[in-house]
């Protein structure tokens, strides 16, 4: 092989992520779903990496969801996204960090929008300006949350506590990476590996010792479909996809799924518990399920966070089984203790430090 | 060309998602909703490059084009740079606006998510919020989630969250100055009126139904389309 000509390829693949001085905005689901993930983000990036991350309190949902649930219009959509941007502006920060991937699709999505049709950009800053006063600039870099994690993945790897190895076997656990479709199905240069060959978990999970499982419906979407999870009567569809996904793993025996997406780790999580309900069927190894984790849980159990600091008591399908082939110290007996109060710092809390 | 096709070329997303489409039938070949549903996007793209009028209409009205995901995957493989998502999302904006969304099983559901999704944007600065996602509504959220809702605020201040609490962090209270510059942005650019028009067709349609629609979420006509599917979808 022409390890060359790869390289001139995959040049076209990397996208720039910003070192430093983020402006960070969270995620309606993540918020909900996954609130140690964003603590962890932070904790991560002021206590481990030193750097600079802001929290306006007045930022609010980008309204993405209600957007791909077809009742807000793209108008609306783009001028709450401008009021975003109006808070970044005002706070100095140019680098804007979305927790979210439908965020992130939408931000894309409309800068790419007002790139070919600079009129409806000069008609947003007239509606946004007439309904709050506000003007705004353009961030100058737009990354995810999980680019960020992807830059700094060498700097956590050398922080770590842990590996993700098997202790007894000593061989890397194999993990299917799931990416949401918003990462870059839409526009993929502005995902780093592009929509194909998305490259920002598997890079991340290379580099912290685990191995990357390729299978048939890698690329398949988990089944949130918005409105077909959103409504009751459509959720057929939804976990039809994650079942499709979970009979093309598993005959690849995968110890964990790694997401970088704020509903698919839910989905994925949830849905097996739906199907051992309906069915008893498990897609786990020893008749378990398999753990499904954000890419920050991942990274805060490398760094040897605490996992019910991290939140991992909120899935449904049980993490343990891989805190143990890790050997990871932990507390089994603290798993729904409320009582406890973190030894960590009180950094994410803060609007920026 | 007919009136309906230029409502449609007003919407931006429909002239970025419709070059010229060839008809090669990849994004139908990719799309997660065609393997469930009864659903073709290759047809739905072929049925709007026609322009026919009677058929766009049939569109409007349809199932078919509820059946959509938005996940977007038609994009990144169309190769002549369509994206059938988005040509969906303006036949969907169109069919709102024209009210023939309460035609279809499908379509009348839109007035569920703004009755969810599209008022928690506004009454709480969130699209999804921890309050509203109980278990009735939710049942495959699993015990987990029972446990989550009956100890919410112990959890998130345990996990380091700012649950309904001044300043910045994890569902932290949306200031009331906040709301109202949302509410004023939705004033100006027509969301408010979607939510509107999805409300008013809804109202005259529960009454043809003869169901009841009051406000909320606790009525004969919410709970129907919420839980309604006639098993006619999908294959």
């Amino acid at each position: 092989m022409k390890i060359e000509g790869k390289k001139v390829i995959w040049s076209e693949y990397q996208k720039e992520i910003a070192d430093d001085n983020y402006f960070y905005v969270r995620s309606c689901i993540r918020q909900n779903f996954f609130p140690g993930s964003e603590v962890a983000f932070l904790r991560i990036m002021r206590d481990v990496l030193k750097k600079d991350v802001f929290e306006h309190p007045c930022h609010t949902t980008c309204s993405g969801i209600g957007y791909h649930g077809d009742v807000v219009p793209v108008e609306t959509a783009m001028t709450v996204v401008a009021r975003q941007f109006s808070l970044m502006t005002e706070a100095g920060y140019t680098n804007y960090v979305p927790s979210c991937i439908t965020s992130f699709g939408l931000y894309t999505e409309i800068l790419d929008t007002w790139h070919h049709f600079p009129e409806v950009e000069e008609k947003v800053r007239r509606q946004l300006k007439k309904a709050t006063g506000r003007e705004f600039k353009k961030p100058e870099n737009l990354a995810h949350a999980s680019d960020v994690i992807y830059k700094f993945r060498k700097e956590i790897a050398a922080k770590s506590k842990y590996r993700l190895i098997n202790k007894e076997t000593g061989e890397p656990l194999k993990v299917v990476d799931h990416i949401g479709c918003h990462y870059s199905k839409m526009f993929p240069s502005k995902g780093v590996g592009g929509a194909e060959y998305p490259y920002v978990l598997t890079g991340m999970i290379e580099e912290w010792g685990g191995q990357i499982v390729d299978y048939p419906e890698r690329r398949h979407c988990c089944g949130f479909g918005f409105r077909q999870y959103l409504v009751q009567a459509n959720r057929g569809f939804s976990i039809a996809c994650s079942k499709e996904k979970f009979e093309s793993m598993k005959p690849y025996q995968p110890d964990m799924i790694i997401t970088n997406c704020p509903g698919c780790p839910m989905f994925l999580d949830r849905w097996q518990y739906v199907i051992n309900e309906m069915e008893g069927k498990r897609y786990g190894q020893n008749g378990e399920g398999i753990p499904v984790f954000t890419y920050e849980e991942v990274a805060g159990l490398v760094l040897g966070y605490d996992p019910w600091d991290l939140g991992l008591q909120m899935h449904q399908t049980d993490c343990e089984p891989v805190l143990k082939k890790i050997g990871i110290e932990y507390s089994p007996e603290d798993k729904y203790n409320l009582a406890i109060i973190p030894s960590y710092s009180d950094s994410h809390k803060l609007i920026n430090v | 060309m007919g009136k309906l096709y230029d409502l449609l070329l007003e919407d931006i997303r429909f002239e970025e998602g419709l070059n010229a489409c060839m008809n090669c039938g990849v994004c139908t070949a990719i799309c997660p909703a065609a393997e469930f549903y009864n659903y073709d996007p290759r047809k739905i793209v072929d049925t709007v490059q026609s322009k026919d009028e009677d058929k766009i209409i049939e569109l409007l009205k349809s199932e078919t084009i509820w059946y959509c995901g938005e996940c977007m995957s038609c994009k990144t493989r169309c190769p002549r740079g369509n994206a059938p998502g988005l040509i969906i999302m303006a036949l969907r904006g169109l069919s709102q606006e024209l009210g023939y969304f309460v035609e279809s099983e499908k379509g009348r559901q839109q007035l569920a998510i703004k009755r969810t999704v599209g008022d928690w944007i506004l009454s709480t600065g969130y699209c999804v919020y921890l309050d509203g996602i109980t278990i009735a509504m939710h049942p495959e959220q699993g015990p987990v989630w029972e446990w989550v809702q009956d100890n919410k605020a112990e959890l998130l201040n345990r996990l380091g969250g700012n649950y309904k609490g001044d300043g910045p962090g994890i569902l932290r209270k949306i200031p009331e100055e906040t709301l109202a510059e949302l509410k004023r942005i939705f004033e100006v650019t027509g969301g408010m009126e979607r939510y509107e028009k999805i409300e008013s067709f809804s109202k005259t349609k529960a009454k043809e139904m003869n169901l009841e629609l009051t406000e909320g979420i606790d009525n004969e006509y919410f709970r129907h389309i919420y839980k309604t599917n006639n098993g006619t979808h999908s294959r």
